[in-house]
């Protein structure tokens, strides 16, 4: 446990932008906070309790170039972008939330194909993680596995003290290069209970007795009733740390043009259609069931993961209020 | 809203109709969409001026038609966008009860759609004040300035299609940016993309809004898209004298050919 003083966290922040990463971190731009690419400590906002879009985006960006293309009468070439090239980003000021859910999507982009696009950004990725001083009614991490002072995920996890400092623990390999390139920021911690210092949140349910409880749970009518009023957007999909699915598209001209991947969702009515025009989610309480199922009981089952980690996103961006710790009470009550 | 209630409790008690759509006390403050099937459960249902999502949404669905027939508890905007709908072949008069509820918080048997049409005819909706603002500031910009509003509000666009999935008017069992064939709309979120997106959205529902809202409200990252088409409605008004949801003819204002359209843009 060391102690990074307030007046020598933009030191830090100075190493690792001369150390030529850039900076993903919360800034607060047109009337909300949201993860953004920094160029100067000041930019940064250390007190916030949820942005508005997660940090997935430092590793799942929502649009990725993935190759050039041109045609041309001798035939076609491709030019992938070359993966090597991107840079190391430091997600800086990360929720335990948001540094947990790099596992679970993690465990998507490396099941049976190894992304290479994804699993490049994700070695490059240096995660500062940021302790949980207070919370609102939607955070939930508590009832899934993840708890405000969580580590899981975090290279250097800081820890905000009354006074301005901060708490340092250093976490992996990679925080402890950190911590020895610019050691005179860190000094010896005094004596403190870090339960303390951290909010506490409330546990709603129990995720292991809810995994065991949803897997059987596929034909129950709970899914007519809870998905009436959701629109099929993908607001909720968008703003989850841990949601992976993604399109790809050509974009172009008659001689050529580009291959990106851009974020998709389960939630749209045509997200599962076929060529055929058989669509096998037809209609919204099947959708609904499969977001909650995925995150819940396949993922689990398949991956050894859980699909969320409680960062209460979803519920707070849904124009129709489909809050989702009152939905999976409901399901545990049912 | 004590009538409210006794009027869904009897109509569901009586099997007149099989589901109320209505507003109801969500979480964190927020009211939501309510679905209330059984009397005992018509109690939650509830109408103020915080009831801003546009119920008639709801009424074309078949995840709600399957349920039976229905009610729906309608404010001024929900009544102009029943008779759009209607007039788009989307919703048919058997199959709904409409419970018409006012600012003033009362409540309206409507027997039939064409007391809809007289009523809506006499209580005009105007834009909010703050939207109304806005739109003068926008006006008095350079177009310069106005597309760089645009392509900063835009830039934040994150084409999750909420503004669509809110919007009634928005129907189209397959809408143009779910096309692959060819890709009309980009999909992904850049620049021309997300103008794409929001420019096409706008021209389609031209003539066709009923100024609820709903669109800029829904947006997770506060993007005042409705000003689009409010604007256009405005724009609508001054060069064809109407605006949307005050007729049950079956007619399209920009579909429907009439020997009178004014063609002067052909030189």
């Amino acid at each position: 446990m060391k102690l990074i003083k307030k007046e020598d966290l933009p030191g830090l922040y100075g190493y690792l932008a001369s150390a030529g990463k850039k900076i993903f971190a919360p800034v607060r731009k047109n009337g909300m906070v949201s993860f953004s690419f920094t160029s100067a400590f000041e930019e940064i906002e250390m007190s916030y309790i949820q942005t508005k879009l997660s940090a997935k985006a430092a590793a799942f960006p929502k649009i990725e170039k993935l190759m050039k293309y041109t045609i041309q009468k001798e035939g076609q070439s491709y030019e992938p972008y070359d993966v090597e090239k991107f840079p190391g980003i430091v997600v800086w000021g990360a929720h335990p939330c948001d540094a947990a859910a790099f596992h679970p999507l993690n465990a998507v982009f490396t099941w049976e194909t190894h992304d290479k696009y994804f699993t490049r950004r994700l070695e490059n990725l240096l995660i500062i993680g940021l302790s949980c001083t207070s919370h609102d009614e939607f955070c939930f991490c508590t009832s899934v596995g993840v708890h405000p002072g969580d580590t899981k995920g975090s290279d250097i996890q800081l820890t905000p003290l009354p006074g301005g400092d901060y708490l340092a623990e250093i976490i992996t390999t990679k925080g402890e290069a950190v911590a020895a390139a610019v050691p005179a920021l860190f000094s010896p911690a005094p004596g403190l209970n870090k339960e303390e210092l951290v909010t506490s949140v409330e546990k709603r349910f129990d995720h292991e007795a809810l995994h065991a409880k949803i897997n059987g749970m596929f034909d129950h009518p709970v899914w007519k009733e809870q998905a009436l009023r959701c629109i099929g957007c993908g607001a909720c999909t968008y703003v989850c740390p841990i949601c992976s699915c993604f399109d790809i598209q050509d974009e172009g001209g008659i001689f050529g043009g580009l291959r990106y991947r851009c974020w998709d969702s389960c939630g749209f009515g045509h997200f599962t259609i076929h060529t055929s025009g058989h669509n096998p989610r037809e209609s919204q309480d099947t959708r609904w069931r499969q977001r909650l199922m995925h995150k819940f009981s396949y993922q689990p089952q398949r991956q050894e993961v859980f699909g969320c980690v409680g960062c209460g996103r979803c519920s707070r961006n849904c124009p129709v209020d489909m809050n989702i710790s009152e939905h999976l009470t409901q399901i545990m009550a049912v | 809203m004590n009538k409210l209630k006794e009027k869904a409790k009897e109509l569901l008690s009586s099997r007149a109709v099989q589901v109320v759509v209505g507003y109801e006390e969500g979480t964190g403050g927020k009211i939501r969409p309510a679905f209330v099937s059984r009397p005992e459960d018509a109690d939650k249902l509830l109408y103020n001026a915080d009831c801003h999502h546009n119920l008639a949404l709801y009424l074309y669905k078949h995840e709600t038609k399957r349920i039976g027939k229905m009610a729906v508890v309608a404010p001024p905007f929900v009544l102009r966008s029943i008779l759009i709908l209607t007039t788009e072949f989307q919703l048919e008069e058997d199959s709904l009860v409409v419970l018409g509820v006012t600012p003033e918080e009362e409540l309206i048997e409507f027997a039939n759609f064409k007391e809809i049409e007289t009523w809506v005819n006499q209580h005009p909706i105007g834009m909010k004040e703050k939207d109304r603002e806005m739109l003068n500031r926008l006006n008095a910009m350079s177009r310069d300035e106005r597309w760089q509003f645009w392509q900063n509000e835009f830039s934040k666009c994150i084409k999750c299609f909420a503004c669509r999935g809110t919007c009634p008017m928005c129907s189209c069992f397959r809408c143009t940016v779910d096309y692959n064939a060819p890709q009309w709309i980009s999909v992904g979120s850049h620049q021309l993309g997300n103008f794409d997106w929001h420019l096409m959205r706008a021209m389609h529902l031209a003539g066709r809004c009923s100024v609820c809202g709903q669109c800029g409200e829904a947006c997770p990252m506060d993007i005042p898209v409705h000003l689009l088409s409010f604007q256009i409605n405005e724009d609508i008004f001054k060069m064809f004298g109407s605006r949307a949801g005050l007729t049950l003819k079956k007619e399209s204002l920009l579909s429907t050919w009439k020997s009178n359209d004014v063609e002067n843009f052909i030189r």
